[in-house]
């Protein structure tokens, strides 16, 4: 077990490697540089010149690489050309929000997708299985952008039970209870939008997966010893089939980031997908930068969550 | 065990129906939804590049003022957008764009996946494990974002580089797909055999290994192409898909941002909304359906 885990974390550093070089092409190919949001475009021409040689920006590429590399380990990751802050402090104020939208997003899928999946795949071929197959059908081919249009037009503005944007109520203290309450409030609409459509694909795997154990011959010993029905569907099949959802756990994370932006978008929720389009539309290239190698190890992370969760769960993945 | 029932119900199969498009055609009749979605798909295609041919796109997409959000009426039959135009007609050719590149950058992506997939899967060893490894790489990008990113730095940005962006990190799916199956294809007799004949490995791979492969392409390009219309009018929808100029679906619902329009001005945004639903749903539809086809086990017909 500990050697899969260390020989997956040692592929895992090149990936890595890979990724801050992409990123940084990426950087160098932006039109501007660290500078041109710095100074005064009407200074003289040679003065700019000299303070790009100062800081630097004229050596090879592979200097400036491990310079910035090395900047990025320090966690200084440049100045935001827009809000005239450090980018590592304004990223840490956003990720806060999309930490607390995905946990909510995340716990809303699996409180979904469990009681769905196992109604559906016990009894399956009922009319509740046949209910929720045809949920999964169509939400499986529904965009997440356009679902979540729907849910802001019914329950933002249609019956208008949920504010339609923005992180918190203006004017409340920090740290009160009202301030937590406002914050999940705020959340709640956002986050059932995404886990509504995410949960999908578990729902679909949870009820294959149930009816595939249910033909074992291990639930037929079961039952011949005398199990009763909810034994054996509580303690062996459902043993069975959850644990491999747990691992999608780490794939999931990863279907979060992408979803975030759409959701953040919609819902004008303040977290960093919305940091990133906006940065994106202004041109504050050094926050794009941080924000694409944020995510790309985020989802390096989520795929080597998921690998390690398969191998405790199955062990025929050690082996290979 | 569950080997030998598989391999018993092909060989009835097979016995009875020896054409595979046979239990397609098959299939799909069976499955009601299908062929209902199948249909529906036809008329709609036929509809979109009929119609679309008698309008003009440069009319379509100039701004008048003096109409602006117009409700549905005689001369705009589903009324007119925030610049005066007619939504009508966006979503005719915003339809046609969609679907165009949605097959482009299947078709594209598909060729790239089959190419890379049958090398790493045909000769296995080392240079699977290299390919694998670029291949593993690209797919734990964060693919929307840096899509974007792409989007906005590239300069001379049209509907070409749009697609090549797209295709550009979409391909890794099918590719490992194929590499799977013909890892497996590989060990059968027929391969060795043509090996012992002196075939050359390119001929083996395109004209010997490929055709058997042809169901498992079909329907997972199918299945794709329904993903990618969603990811074109997704990107699209943030404003990161077409050029302006260029109406999409994507663009049609991103109208729907303005909280006025999302409440008030339904024309704008549902018809866009429903169209590009139904449009995934069905091909979706028959793609499942091509897979029951293609899989003996879960056959309805």
């Amino acid at each position: 077990m500990w050697k899969f885990t260390l020989r997956r974390i040692v592929t895992m550093i090149p990936q890595v490697l890979l990724l801050s070089i992409i990123v940084f092409i990426l950087a160098k190919m932006m039109p501007g540089d660290a500078l041109s949001g710095m100074v005064d475009p009407n200074i003289d021409p040679n003065t700019i010149a000299e303070k790009r040689e100062a800081l630097g920006l004229n050596d090879p590429w592979y200097q400036q690489y491990t310079r910035w590399l090395g900047g990025v380990f320090q966690g200084d990751l440049g100045q935001s050309f827009h809000f005239k802050m450090d980018v590592s402090e304004l990223v840490w104020q956003r990720i806060v929000n999309s930490f607390w939208l995905s946990l909510l997003t995340l716990v809303l899928t699996y409180l979904i997708a469990i009681p769905l999946g196992i109604t559906s795949g016990r009894y399956n071929d009922s009319w509740s299985d046949r209910l929720i197959t045809g949920y999964t059908y169509i939400g499986f081919a529904m965009p997440i952008f356009i679902f979540a249009l729907v849910m802001l037009w019914v329950f933002g503005f249609y019956l208008d039970l949920f504010p339609t944007g923005g992180s918190v109520e203006p004017g409340i203290e920090p740290g009160t209870f009202e301030y937590i309450m406002s914050k999940i409030y705020h959340m709640l609409l956002p986050a059932l939008s995404m886990a509504l459509i995410t949960t999908v694909s578990t729902v679909q795997y949870l009820r294959s997966e149930i009816i595939d154990t249910k033909q074992k011959d291990f639930i037929l010993t079961a039952r011949a010893k005398g199990a009763s029905e909810s034994r054996v569907y509580n303690r062996h099949i459902l043993r069975n089939s959850l644990l491999p959802i747990a691992a999608f756990l780490g794939y999931e994370i990863t279907g979060l980031i992408g979803g975030s932006i759409f959701i953040e978008n919609i819902f004008g929720y303040p977290g960093m997908g919305q940091l990133f389009l906006n940065s994106i539309l202004l041109r504050d290239y050094s926050v794009v930068t941080a924000l694409v190698l944020l995510f790309g190890i985020l989802s390096i992370l989520g795929a080597l969550l998921s690998d390690i969760i398969l191998s405790l769960v199955d062990p025929r993945i050690r082996i290979k | 065990m569950e080997m030998n029932k598989v391999e018993l119900v092909n060989d009835k199969e097979v016995a009875i129906s020896p054409s595979g498009w046979k239990i397609v055609g098959r299939e799909i009749v069976r499955d009601k939804l299908a062929l209902f979605s199948l249909i529906l798909l036809t008329v709609i295609i036929i509809l979109v590049y009929g119609v679309s041919f008698f309008l003009n796109q440069e009319e379509i997409v100039t701004v008048d003022l003096f109409s602006i959000h117009e409700p549905p009426s005689e001369t705009h039959i589903l009324g007119t957008d925030y610049g005066g135009r007619d939504v009508f007609g966006q979503l005719i050719i915003g339809t046609r764009n969609s679907l165009s590149i949605g097959i482009m950058v299947t078709v594209m992506t598909g060729v790239i996946g089959i190419i890379f997939g049958m090398v790493a899967g045909y000769f296995g060893g080392t240079t699977d494990n290299i390919l694998m490894r670029i291949l593993d790489f690209f797919q734990v990008l964060p693919f929307l974002m840096i899509v974007i990113v792409f989007v906005a730095i590239v300069p001379k940005y049209g509907i070409l580089s749009f697609s090549l962006i797209m295709t550009a990190f979409l391909w890794m799916g099918i590719a490992r797909l194929i590499r799977s199956k013909a890892l497996q294809e590989k060990e059968l007799d027929y391969v060795q055999a043509s090996k012992t004949l002196g075939t050359s490995d390119l001929k083996i791979m395109f004209t010997q290994v490929l055709p058997n492969l042809s169901s498992l392409i079909i329907v997972t390009m199918t299945l794709n192409l329904a993903a990618n219309i969603g990811l074109e009018s997704g990107l699209s929808f943030l404003g990161f898909g077409f050029p302006e100029s260029t109406p999409s679906l994507g663009t049609l619902v991103s109208y729907a941002r303005n909280p006025q329009t999302l409440e008030f001005r339904w024309w704008v945004w549902v018809p866009a909304s429903v169209l590009i639903l139904v449009l995934m749903l069905s091909i979706n539809n028959v793609g499942q359906a091509l897979k029951r086809a293609t899989d003996a086990r879960q056959r309805r017909g």
